[in-house]
């Protein structure tokens, strides 16, 4: 199931209007998107948006083209493959009394996720993983009953070399002739 | 020296070598209207509807190749030019569309002829602009202007608040632009190239399927010099019409929809197919699944995101369509494909798509191939859109560059009037031509006014049907000749030239034809000639929808009830 998936990096400007250009392309030429995760890059005014395309339904090389085409996407990169480092982190608020909370605690454990909240009737949980773990957690914690989830979608990076956009070597340009005068 | 908003647009379109403006005044841009008068290198055309300007900007930027203005107010006026910002998108036409916006501290209030107008327009521009502050207006400006005409065309808007055209900055207008999100590639991949030229070599049914692309990056000669050099022949889409001269020998038309038969069996038949500057639109392609069966693909477009979009390419190359055909053109060798022409010659004398026959009744046909008689071709003719749009297609033949203009992609009823008049004004020079439909004129027809009041000379050519010809003809054919919502009760066009102030005539006979047509070339202005067609004619050859492109209905020779389906060899 797991390999219909690919892993899109983009590099953009910070600008009014990119997201909603990039989120009215997927709308309007059917991508299926899974999630889309943006936060500032290591550049200033460029933002890395980490966007996870079900390629089962839609042409991937479609969607990276496209995206390239908006002027202010500086370069979009299909990163999918084993070599790369895929992250999300979620919140979970589960139902939890006296006699359940230390059982929660135990597979709050397993998962080397955290307890960053306790109430009187639930404990709200943080945890990091690859979209696998998250999901299995979930399930462990289903039977607690879940009053609440908040997931930030999947973030990814290509492992050591090269393979996301980067900035070794300078300013990442796309090809072509240069601007006019 | 400080300037004011207003000034500094000005200022700037004026660096941008801007000489007209299609545009309507409204609260939003008064401070502009205010400044435009003192600006004289801008001359400002007013017209009767902001659709109107966007057309008429549209068809001086496809007449002239220069990045063509138009200019509208908040709210409603910015509405009325989406629908001419998406059909300049579609076509790959260089725009830049400016609006008033409210002043800033309205915005998002819902405030008086508010519009979130860059957000409608997003899908439909390259790139659109909220210009926030003054300062960054002549930056703004700068860039529109780049991305518009470079690269693959297309519309740029630019929304500016009324009080930012009133604000003050020091005005520099900046030597380049800084976008590193955009770098059109130009120079094709040699690699690829190469790979092209061998299969050019290899071919022995190679086709060339030119487009816009070609008229985009004025790739005639390069393109000519590549038929010529390895005998190959060329067809064209809808709007690469003229981009390769028709009365060549190895020119074989059009192909899609309503392409010459001959062209669309070449496609299908073909060993090799050389797609330039074209984007495989599905009414060039028909059925996609079965569009060149025999071929392999080569793809030489600018836009890396056409390539391998509807139909699957061997080999891509993303460039310039003038830059990529030189390099090609130095590696393919000289060939001659004698049987292949031959053959498309003899599929030419069977299918004679652009005969017209014989008929007491004024046939729309016979209007348009006087026109070209008339004219000897030297007209640029911009048409309508459906049956008109067909037949000004087949009937002229066009040798000069870039001499059709109309509206492809969005395929917009009413671009024929206002857009004339942008091509016009643009190529004063030329005699120009709109052939309308009864239907489309009387989306735009307003803009009679207009070419009235500006004195622009186009001649118009009405072929009045009395339907909406085109939607009449697949009721005819699909939809077992239930008319419905197609019959056009249409006004006296002959009156409302005289309501504009300008000659009209009517024509029913076929002998008026060319005098009527001459009589409107030797009048200095504008110019309606209604020709009442016969209400009834369809336009042949044609391609079912959903159909292959070799599964063409030709013309009935006389009385034919069933059409009978034929494939090609
Ligand atoms: C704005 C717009 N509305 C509707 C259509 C659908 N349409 C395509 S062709 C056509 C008929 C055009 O009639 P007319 O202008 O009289 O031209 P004819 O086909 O009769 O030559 C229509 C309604 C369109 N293309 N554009
Ligand atoms: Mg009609």
């Amino acid at each position: 199931m797991a390999t219909t998936k690919h892993t899109l990096v983009a590099l953009v400007e910070d600008k009014p209007g990119v997201l909603n250009r990039m989120a009215s392309l997927f709308r309007r030429r059917g991508f299926n998107i899974e999630s889309i995760a943006v936060g500032h890059s290591e550049l200033p005014h460029l933002s890395r948006m980490t966007i996870v395309v079900d390629g089962a339904g839609t042409m991937v090389e479609q969607v990276r083209k496209q995206l390239d085409k908006i002027v202010d996407v500086i370069k979009v990169s299909d990163i999918t493959g084993d070599n790369i480092i895929t992250r999300e982190l979620a919140l979970i608020k589960v139902k939890a009394t006296s006699a359940t909370r230390s059982e929660i605690i135990e597979i709050v454990d397993v998962f080397r996720a955290n307890i960053v909240d306790v109430a009187a009737d639930s404990v709200t949980i943080e945890v990091t993983g690859d979209g696998e773990k998250l999901n299995s957690l979930l399930r462990l914690l289903r039977g607690f009953g879940i009053k609440e989830i908040s997931r930030t979608g999947q973030i990814a990076m290509a492992r050591g070399g090269p393979g996301s956009p980067s900035v070794k070597g300078g300013f990442p340009r796309k090809q072509g002739r240069g601007e006019e005068g | 020296m400080k300037m004011t908003g207003a000034q500094i647009l000005c200022e700037s379109l004026v660096k941008e070598g801007v000489e007209v403006i299609f545009g309507y005044p409204g609260g939003a841009v008064l401070p502009l209207y205010d400044t435009i008068p003192h600006y004289p290198q801008l001359r400002h055309i007013l017209v009767r509807h902001e659709q109107g300007a966007a057309h008429a900007a549209d068809g001086y930027a496809r007449a002239t190749g220069k990045v063509g203005v138009c200019l509208a107010t908040s709210g409603p006026g910015a509405t009325n030019l989406v629908t001419g910002i998406a059909n300049a998108y579609l076509d790959s036409s260089p725009m830049v569309a400016i609006t008033g916006q409210v002043a800033r501290p309205f915005i998002g209030k819902d405030a008086f002829q508010e519009i979130d107008i860059t957000g409608i327009t997003l899908p439909i521009t390259k790139n659109n602009y909220l210009a926030l502050d003054v300062a960054s207006l002549a930056g703004i400006v700068k860039e529109a202007f780049y991305l518009a005409r470079s690269g693959r065309p297309g519309p740029v808007l630019i929304d500016i608040p009324r009080d930012v055209f009133v604000d003050q900055a020091e005005f520099h207008y900046p030597a380049r632009v800084d976008l590193p999100g955009y770098k059109p590639t130009f120079e094709g991949h040699p690699a690829q190239i190469k790979k092209a030229a061998k299969l050019i070599d290899e071919a022995e049914r190679p086709l060339i399927i030119a487009g816009r692309g070609v008229v985009i990056s004025e790739g005639y000669a390069e393109l000519k010099q590549l038929a010529e050099k390895a005998q190959i022949p060329v067809i064209t889409t809808l709007l690469g019409i003229g981009c390769f001269p028709e009365s060549h020998v190895l020119s074989f038309g059009m192909l899609g929809m309503h392409g010459m038969a001959y062209a669309n069996m070449a496609v299908n038949d073909a060993d090799l197919i050389i797609a330039i500057g074209m984007r495989f639109d599905d009414r060039a392609t028909a059925k996609v699944s079965a569009f060149a069966p025999h071929a392999k693909i080569i793809h030489i477009d600018i836009d890396p995101a056409e390539i391998g979009k509807n139909v699957r390419v061997d080999v891509p190359i993303v460039g310039d369509v003038k830059v990529v055909l030189k390099a090609l053109n130095k590696l393919v060798t000289s060939a001659e494909h004698v049987d292949w022409v031959k053959c498309l010659d003899s599929w030419r004398q069977e299918h004679p798509s652009t005969e017209i026959r014989d008929s007491q009744g004024l046939l729309p046909q016979f209007v348009i191939r006087q026109i070209y008689e008339v004219t000897k071709g030297e007209a640029i003719i911009v048409t309508g859109v459906g049956q008109n749009q067909m037949w000004a297609a087949q009937h002229y033949w066009y040798n000069k560059p870039n001499s059709l203009i109309s509206a492809g992609g969005l395929g917009t009823m009413g671009f024929e009037l206002p857009a004339a008049m942008g091509v016009k004004v643009g190529r004063p020079d030329d005699i120009v031509w709109c052939v309308a439909g009864d239907g489309g004129f009387q989306m735009t027809i307003q803009e009679l006014a207009t070419i009235v009041q500006e004195k622009v000379a186009v001649k118009i050519a009405i072929l009045n049907n009395g339907y909406l010809g085109m939607v009449r003809q697949w009721q005819e054919l699909f939809y077992g000749k239930r008319y419905v919502a197609t019959p056009l009760t249409c006004p006296d066009f002959v009156k409302i030239g005289e309501a504009y102030y300008l000659p009209a005539l009517r024509v029913t006979r076929k002998e008026e034809v060319v005098p009527a047509i001459e009589q409107a070339m030797e009048h200095n202005g504008p110019f309606i000639i209604d020709f009442m067609v016969e209400p009834e004619e369809n336009v042949y050859p044609m391609v079912p929808p959903g159909a292959a492109i070799a599964e063409i209905l030709e013309a009935p020779k006389k009385e034919v009830t069933a059409w009978p389906r034929r494939s090609t060899p």
